[in-house]
């Protein structure tokens, strides 16, 4: 599982941080940190974390 | 014969659906009928960057497109099998019968019947004025609203509620003369609390937004040629303008569905599991759903929050997977709302059940510095039910959220 973030797009609501914590970091106002090929074991949150971003910014590609 | 799933209404809550039956195991047919002429796309931007960014000298229907082209969702299934009929209503249905009229004339019937038709805005019982009078749900209303900010000096906003705020805050960015009219004590009041829904004013306030509190409007004033001029408030007053914008509510559209026996009487009555009280295939999501929900144990409610659409589409396509399927599906618990409003700079962000609290608390950060963070925590009998921050990183966030989902496990939160 990859997971694709569009810094374009996102608005640094966190959201995803929250949701998918051992996924994505939100360092501060306008820094995401994310791992990129989470373990297969953390795809729930990670597709919580996708429906849940405001700006709709994350993808994941199998 | 391939069976098929009616989903009525194509923004987020129907594409949700789509994308949830799928996920469940719908192979056969699915049929999206959404009234708007575009696919789904994100309308929490049409308050703000659109209204902002967009060319004030574009045709609105071209604006239009391009806003509903700019902010269209992804569609994460394969397209195979599944049709969109856009720009078309649906006027009527006959549940017994498992049909579904449009309003190009056709007759469609299904195997299971999503409703995901979702909000229109309510507007001010007086007439006249038109050309001056907008509301914000729909990509052509923000084209329409772009173009009439950009021509106008003075705007007055009836509804002191998040989407009046957030129009508030553009409209004054863009340079106008900008009047909120809120009949409550603040605007945002039920979702804030009084603390902080009066920190927000005063950022408003201080960035040259006028809010007129604890007034409604009483008549509207046409010029000599009939357009907007103004509004009359109920104690005489009169507030000039030549954009007014009707931020005052939603109904849910459900008047397709009358002549069913159902529970109309706001937003279609659902069970815990999504399905319409009564039916055996039939499910609603999203804004034009009244339900339940996890933190609220009575009385059924509509969630106007962006996150229900997700959340009970999450619920109800493998429920309704199931029934037609003739299986049995285990449904888990529901996930916390959350809610977000940016305004000027500001952004408030909320967790769980925050609308009008027993109590709300200050938790960390003060309201008097409110700008640089603050998280207010609303209660109801004695137990944590949501939290508000402004200004706050996700990670402090956190704990509040655990204490949130504890609370709602141990205590039957009555609204």
């Amino acid at each position: 599982m990859k997971v694709l973030v569009d810094l374009d797009v996102c608005e640094y609501h966190g959201q995803c941080a929250i949701a998918a914590p051992d996924v994505f970091d939100l360092k501060d106002e306008s820094t995401l940190l994310w791992d990129a090929e989470p373990d297969e074991a953390l795809r729930a949150d990670v597709e919580a974390a996708a429906d849940v971003c405001p700006t709709q910014a994350i993808s994941i590609q199998d | 014969m391939t069976r098929r799933v009616i989903v009525a209404g194509a923004s987020l809550g129907g594409l949700r659906a789509v994308e949830r039956l799928r996920a469940a195991g719908w192979r056969e047919d699915i049929t999206v009928i959404g009234s708007e002429p575009h696919m789904p796309y994100n309308r929490p931007p049409l308050s703000k960057s659109f209204l902002r960014e967009l060319d004030p000298n574009s045709d609105t229907h071209s604006a239009a497109r391009e806003i509903a082209a700019s902010a269209a969702f992804p569609v994460r299934v394969d397209p195979a099998g599944i049709e969109w009929r856009l720009g078309r209503t649906v006027t009527a249905a006959r549940l017994a019968a498992r049909e579904v009229d449009l309003d190009d004339g056709t007759t469609l019937s299904y195997d299971g019947l999503v409703i995901a038709t979702g909000l229109r805005p309510r507007r001010l019982g007086f007439t006249g004025g038109d050309a001056g009078r907008h509301v914000l749900r729909t990509a052509h209303d923000a084209a329409r609203l772009r173009v009439a900010l950009a021509k106008a000096g003075r705007v007055v906003i009836v509804g002191g509620g998040f989407i009046g705020c957030e129009v508030a805050a553009t409209a004054r960015q863009l340079g106008c003369e900008v009047t909120v009219v809120e009949p409550l004590p603040e605007p945002m009041l039920a979702a804030l609390g009084g603390g902080l829904a009066a920190a927000m004013r005063g950022h408003h306030e201080r960035r040259g937004v006028r809010f007129v509190l604890g007034r409604a409007v009483a008549a509207l004033r046409e010029d000599a040629s009939g357009a907007m001029a103004g509004i009359e408030l109920d104690d005489g007053t009169p507030i000039a303008c030549e954009v007014l914008v009707e931020a005052i509510g939603s109904h849910p559209n459900i008047e397709w569905l009358a002549g069913n026996g159902l529970d109309l009487s706001n937003g279609v009555l659902c069970d815990d599991r999504m399905f319409v009280e009564g039916c055996s295939e039939v499910v609603a999501v999203g804004d034009v759903a009244r339900y339940r929900g996890g933190l609220c144990a009575d009385p059924p409610r509509r969630t106007e929050h962006w996150c229900a659409a997700t959340d009970t589409a999450r619920r109800a396509a493998p429920g309704l997977v199931a029934q037609l399927d003739g299986v049995t599906t285990e449904l888990g618990p529901w996930p916390i709302p959350t809610f977000w409003t940016d305004q000027f700079d500001l952004r408030v962000q909320g967790l769980g059940v925050t609308g009008a609290a027993d109590e709300y608390t200050v938790l960390e950060g003060s309201l008097e510095q409110f700008e640089r963070g603050v998280i207010v925590g609303a209660w109801r009998t004695g137990a944590l039910t949501g939290v508000l921050a402004v200004g706050v990183p996700p990670a402090f966030l956190r704990p509040y959220r655990d204490q949130v989902m504890a609370a709602s496990s141990q205590t039957s939160v009555t609204v």
